[in-house]
């Protein structure tokens, strides 16, 4: 009785509505709705949302509306359950590590699809190599750099003239830091610290910090397949070894957990004299360190290096074309290099294209405050970030072997193969 | 003809409440028992019918069964100590005793304040060097020590949270029992020659059992719902020595996109919930005195 009342009336009802409506869609602005996450200090949100108003005043014919969804990680659980749920946004800014996670998922599609002209190839082109490493896998490109970073070592250049150290050179290799942080170490007669060398962040995500060591010592974590970890290899277990060693055999570094959040806090409260730590916190640092600072490439073993980080464009696959091309307009656009320089100055990320380095307003940041060219100067030794197919879980693996081997409950070997045999586990299906 | 209007009535009452039961609480339940039998959909791979795997893959889980101790532990630590000290908060307030407001303001605001909140004070509380904790200790003479940072304390700090967020929103409870407590039965026990320890004990104590009660199931709730701290503090770290039975099923279902064993997880924490609720239920009503 109801179906029938609903099919007699409502129907045609519908029918004459769509009919109605029908032209002023076909005028009707191209609707993208963009997620985007905040994982640094600063008015971020109201740079983006100046970035969208500018962006809608040249191209009328498009609506952004632009989501805030929290950090990394809420983002991308926004993300996943707009997916599974059917309604996902256009566009967001997600971790380049997500990459292997959104494919398996059928959740985004290669940018190679809107990528016509020459001018778009040349763009495709510009970015930093090491950037672009997370953003492509199986000769495609899935993600377009936008806010990423690297670490690099901040050090108090107050601690080091105390230490009869010279401010203008941080150490360069492995030797010389732990030389450097035993100077820095103080210590009193009943051997409390009252000040470290040197601190590495572990909660939360050490496989990132770690990985800067794993390259230094001449290998990373993964293939670009994203199908194999190379936890147990040697070269993996030593530079474990060394970051074991700073703690238990040096002792210049603290025990147990070393807290991310609250490295930067130990570093202006003189706890700690060098830190690693990523370039987005630079802003930070400049404001509240109460002392004259450094930032440092970190220190070289094999080779130096570090990883990338930070987060990528991704287009999602369920969307018209229409959307498709305004979110790829607004890639575009938002990563010209002006845009690109602005926005690192503005957040401290770096600037993910070398010609953003050359525009007149980042000449003039770099030559007021030379700290900021730091992480530019090592992108050239920049690796991709540990990611894989199962990317969270595997990468927990390598995070749960981290910390049981710093805080003593395994042996460096014993933990990364241990992490391996896990890794080997759940990537098993995708090879 | 009235009775059946009566039937209407009751039905019509319950009408808005049950359907809000049966849309966010009963439902769900049973959709996640049917999703913890097919496993997780992924892409291309639709979802298919595996049986039982997901749950064995929980026997075999070692995290699994690490997290399941934790929270045992947690539930053992935090339960009986916040319920002892949120009674004896109620008393000690209840009392004729200067600057009684005041008092009870001081045990009421960790309840106030949100978890998150409460969670990043204590981080700071608990930071090796210069945290508050560190600072008692070292200026009582022991070694620093990294309290989150090592396996064998980092639980028993988040029990410290939760024990001192928990017992001023319980205390509130026995007070207000305790308030509407008749003077006469005090007055009786004094005549008698009571001892105040023996009216406690013999009185106000099995008086308060429904509140007791009451607060004992909330505390079971509370101590395997209530996870915003991890998150903020260790989130299950160092190698999972501080992941509880609902962050493990958080990261399961919400970081690693396993919707279907995150479902099984969820299972076995709707069955322990359950017999527990239903024990205390069964058990404590029957040594329960309701005025």
């Amino acid at each position: 009785m109801i179906m029938q009342c609903i099919r007699r009336w409502l129907a045609p009802l519908a029918a004459l509505l769509v009919l109605a409506a029908a032209p002023a869609l076909a005028q009707a602005p191209v609707d993208v709705q963009f997620f985007y996450p905040v994982a640094v200090g600063g008015p971020i949100t109201k740079i983006i949302d100046g970035y969208v108003a500018d962006f809608e005043k040249d191209n009328p014919g498009i609506k952004l509306h632009p989501i805030y969804s929290g950090s990394y990680q809420e983002s991308i659980a926004k993300a996943m359950t707009a997916v599974k749920s059917g309604d996902p946004p256009v566009t967001s800014i997600l971790l380049s590590t997500d990459m292997f996670t959104l494919i398996d998922e059928d959740a985004i599609v290669p940018f190679d699809e809107l990528i016509k002209t020459d001018a778009d190839r040349a763009w495709l082109k510009s970015f930093y190599p090491a950037f672009m490493e997370n953003s492509q896998t199986g000769g495609k490109t899935w993600g377009i750099p936008f806010q990423r970073s690297t670490i690099v070592m901040f050090y108090n250049k107050d601690a080091f003239k105390e230490a009869g150290l010279d401010p203008n050179t941080p150490p360069q290799t492995w030797q010389q830091q732990v030389q450097y942080a035993q100077k820095l170490t103080k210590r009193d007669a009943s051997g409390n610290v009252s000040q470290w060398g040197v601190q590495i962040p572990s909660s939360g995500f050490p496989y990132w910090l770690f990985q800067g060591l794993a390259i230094e010592n001449g290998v990373n974590l993964m293939n670009s397949a994203g199908t194999q970890t190379y936890y147990d290899k040697p070269e993996v277990i030593a530079a474990l070894q060394y970051w074991v060693d700073l703690v238990k055999k040096f002792k210049v570094h603290p025990e147990g957990i070393v807290e991310w959040g609250t490295t930067p806090k130990d570093f202006f409260e003189r706890k700690v004299a060098m830190m690693w730590t990523t370039t987005g916190n630079l802003t930070n640092v400049k404001a509240n360190a109460k002392f004259d600072f450094g930032v440092a490439m970190l220190p070289s073993n094999k080779q130096r290096g570090s990883p990338t980080g930070g987060g990528n464009f991704y287009i999602f696959k369920k969307s018209t074309p229409a959307q498709r091309e305004a979110a790829f307009k607004f890639i575009k656009w938002v990563t010209t290099p002006e845009r690109a320089a602005q926005w690192g100055i503005d957040t401290g990320y770096v600037a993910v294209r070398p010609d953003a380095w050359e525009t007149p307003v980042m000449k003039k940041y770099v030559a007021e405050f030379p700290p900021a060219a730091v992480a530019r100067d090592q992108l050239p030794y920049a690796k991709a970030e540990l990611s894989t197919h199962d990317n969270q879980r595997v990468t927990k693996a390598l995070n749960d072997g981290l910390q049981a081997a710093l805080t003593g409950t395994k042996t460096p070997e014993q933990a990364m193969k241990d992490a391996q045999r896990e890794s080997d586990r759940l990537l098993k299906t995708y090879k | 003809m009235t009775r059946t209007r009566q039937w209407l009535y009751a039905w019509l009452m319950l009408l808005p409440a049950m359907t809000l039961l049966v849309l966010f609480t009963h439902y769900p339940a049973v959709a996640n028992l049917w999703h913890s039998f097919y496993s997780t959909p992924k892409g291309a791979r639709p979802a298919v019918f595996i049986g039982l795997d997901n749950y064995r893959n929980l026997v075999a889980d070692p995290i699994f069964w690490q997290a399941f101790t934790n929270n045992l532990i947690y539930a053992a630590g935090t339960i009986p100590v916040s319920i002892a000290l949120s009674l004896l908060m109620a008393v000690w307030v209840n009392g004729r005793i200067a600057g009684k407001g005041f008092l009870r303001l001081a045990y009421f605001t960790p309840t106030v304040l949100p978890m998150i909140a409460v969670a990043n004070i204590w981080l700071f509380f608990y930071t090796p060097e210069y945290g508050l904790v560190e600072q008692i200790s070292k200026g009582l003479g022991f070694p620093s020590h990294n309290w989150l940072g090592s396996q064998s304390t980092a639980l028993g700090c988040l029990m410290v949270v939760t024990v001192w967020k928990e017992a001023g929103f319980f205390m509130i409870f026995y007070l207000a029992a305790l308030q509407s407590m008749s003077p006469h039965l005090a007055e009786a026990a004094a005549i008698e020659g009571a001892s105040r320890w023996y009216f406690f004990r013999r009185v106000t104590f099995p008086l308060l059992m429904p509140v007791t009660l009451f607060v004992l199931v909330n505390a079971v709730i509370n101590a395997f719902r209530l996870v915003d701290h991890i998150v903020v503090m260790t989130r299950g770290g160092p190698d999972n020595a501080t992941s509880l039975l609902l962050y493990y099923i958080y990261e399961i279902g919400f970081r690693f996109w396993d919707s279907s064993y995150a479902a099984a997880l969820t299972m076995v924490l709707l069955v322990m919930l359950g017999v527990t609720a239903l024990l205390q239920f069964v058990f404590l009503e029957r040594r329960t005195h309701y005025q």
